[in-house]
């Protein structure tokens, strides 16, 4: 088993949320994502028996949204906003510092895996750019000093 | 001008919990309309209030909750929208992360005007502290008996839950998603049926924006009336302006409906970034036509900024300096519109993606002689030719842009280069 039996629990408690067990298919991909880093079809196959819906259901709902990496990503994922209000405000120039200093390209992974980065579209900080997003967290009103400082304290906890 | 309503207590580190909103006169709506009111009167209320949808159509709420069947034998649904995704837009976010009680009050309001005993709220996936809040709203609202069985003893059962998306844009748009909470891809549905009649699991259901939602307990609290003092002859009460790019002071402000633009913009917002003058505003978020300098007097409601010739629409004002390129701007905004075509209508999966090629190829300096009339007739070809609007959302703002600037897009062709080249370094 690739979900933990915490993550198999949190999934049984959302199905109970719904009259049809369907529902509980973005929750249960939410869930093992927010656990794995990534989808993949193992864990399609076990989600599908956890809420007993055919894993080509899972498969067809999963694929759609791409704000989970279908890939195994680096242990922070760096999702850099490059929409209109981000861009008006240097997300282009955020992308090309966070390039230099990794020493990676947008869409790479750092060689000791601990960065991926890539850019995404609007994440709802509009007034706060430019910003970023780091696994669950929010990263705003970004200057390259609290950028330096972002990195580093992840490095550190590493 | 500035009129903190739903912002009464968005500074109040404390309005999270639930005490705290309640001795802020928080659940008193609920209960007046559990214990005193009949669902009819409820939806009456809200009719007179004149309270338009704040998602982006403006529909007036109260009309929308009329049109569910009272003879329905089928379960009905409330469901919040929280996917909160049309670029420039941030507000939700704020409600849901400071004020969530308010939204969850509403939420129960509309529930029981429309007859329902199970609500939703869809929060897009990335947004994982102001779900997280949510659910705690929820958790402590069961807690004190203001959800779940008998709420305040009148025999009015209801239970909500937290539904988080997947990062999609369409899933803003209603019937998308639906089909995102049922379990499927987060496509639109042809309308009729309108959800009112077959949404979530082909039963009626409502779908709501969460400042409309918000809206409610203060209308029921104040009076219809008192909500409709406020505003103009048609776009009543406040709403929520998110302010975003070239502008000194940035952020979420709630202004009376009418308020001149450039109260906001230089009033509130502080006005132009040092350095730059004032190029072209988007007034309702990434999908509606731009405004220039000359329009920056214009009331910020529905009616005068379509006659100003664009959309209130979710009232996400984004400023643009001069400093920028309109084509790099129409670029970015193409590739959003691309990427988040769901595929099922023609026009707008092949159409984004041929508008992309071009306008991305003009953009790098590869544009060809008679690539704006070919822009021209796709934007022609997809806007009401499909089933939602995203596809008239994408075709918007090139429309208006190739109206307005249409000379920085030939100058780009005919120079391989930007008239005006985007600079903003990001220190």
């Amino acid at each position: 088993m690739i979900l933990t039996p915490e993550s198999v629990a949190k999934i049984k408690e959302k199905m109970g949320k719904y009259p049809h067990h369907k529902s509980a298919i973005l929750p249960a991909i939410t869930i093992a994502y927010w656990q794995v880093g990534h989808l993949n079809e193992e864990i399609y196959k076990e989600i599908s028996k956890i809420i007993n819906i055919p894993i080509v259901e899972i498969a067809e709902a999963a694929t759609f949204y791409t704000m989970f990496p279908k890939e195994p990503v680096g242990k922070y994922l760096i999702q850099v906003c490059h929409n209109i209000s981000c861009a008006l405000l240097g997300a282009d120039s955020l992308i090309e510092y966070l390039e230099n200093k990794l020493g990676i390209k947008k869409g790479e992974t750092t060689s000791d895996n601990l960065f991926t980065l890539i850019s995404v579209e609007c994440l709802g900080s509009c007034a706060s750019a430019p910003m970023m997003q780091i696994n669950d967290k929010y990263y705003e009103n970004l200057t390259r000093e609290k950028v330096d400082k972002i990195l580093e304290d992840m490095k550190k906890q590493a | 001008m500035e009129k903190k309503i739903l912002f009464k207590y968005i500074d109040d580190p404390n309005q999270v919990d639930i005490d705290t909103y309640i001795s802020h006169g928080g659940y008193k709506a609920l209960e007046k309309v559990l214990k005193s009111m009949q669902p009819a009167q409820v939806i009456d209320e809200v009719k007179k209030s004149g309270l338009r949808g704040r998602g982006g159509a403006g529909f007036p709420a109260g009309m929308k909750w009329s049109f569910i069947p009272k003879d329905s034998p089928k379960p009905r649904y409330l469901v919040c929208n929280a996917d909160e995704s049309e670029p420039g837009t941030c507000k939700d976010r704020v409600l849901m992360e400071r004020d969530p009680h308010g939204i969850v009050e509403g939420m129960a309001i509309a529930a029981f005007a429309i007859g329902s005993h199970q609500a939703y709220i869809y929060i897009r996936g990335e947004f994982v502290y102001p779900a997280r809040m949510m659910e705690q709203a929820i958790a402590s609202a069961y807690g004190k008996g203001m959800l779940g069985k008998n709420i305040f003893g009148s025999g009015y059962d209801l239970d909500m839950a937290v539904h988080t998306g997947g990062g999609a844009y369409i899933c803003g748009e209603e019937t998308a998603l639906l089909n995102s909470l049922e379990g499927e891809r987060g496509m639109s549905r042809i309308r009729p049926p309108f959800p009112a009649i077959e949404g979530l699991y082909a039963c009626p259901t409502v779908v709501n924006n969460v400042e409309t939602l918000a809206s409610v307990p203060l209308i029921i609290n104040n009076g219809a009336e008192w909500y409709a003092s406020m505003g103009t002859e048609k776009s009543k009460g406040s709403k929520i302006f998110s302010l975003s790019g070239h502008v000194k002071r940035p952020g979420n402000y709630e202004l009376e409906m009418g308020t001149p633009l450039s109260y906001l913009i230089n009033d509130l917002g502080g006005g132009m970034l040092d350095g730059y003058q004032l190029k072209a505003i988007i007034p309702g978020g990434s999908s509606t036509p731009f405004l220039l300098p000359n329009q920056i007097d214009t009331p910020l409601d529905y009616e005068s900024i379509a006659a100003a010739g664009s959309m209130l629409g979710s009232g996400a004002v984004i400023v643009i300096g001069d400093k920028t390129c309109m084509v790099w701007v129409i670029d970015r905004l193409i590739h959003f519109y691309k990427h988040e075509s769901c595929g099922k209508c023609t026009p707008c999966r092949e159409g984004t993606g041929w508008l992309l090629q071009l306008i991305s190829r003009i953009e790098h300096g590869e544009g060809k002689p008679g690539d704006l009339e070919k822009i021209d007739s796709i934007c022609d070809n997809i806007f009401g030719r499909t089933i939602c609007p995203l596809g008239d959302a994408a075709v918007m703002p090139i429309q208006s842009a190739l109206k307005l600037f249409r000379d920085e897009f030939q100058y780009h062709i005919d120079h391989k280069k930007c008239l005006v080249k985007s600079e903003f370094e990001f220190k």
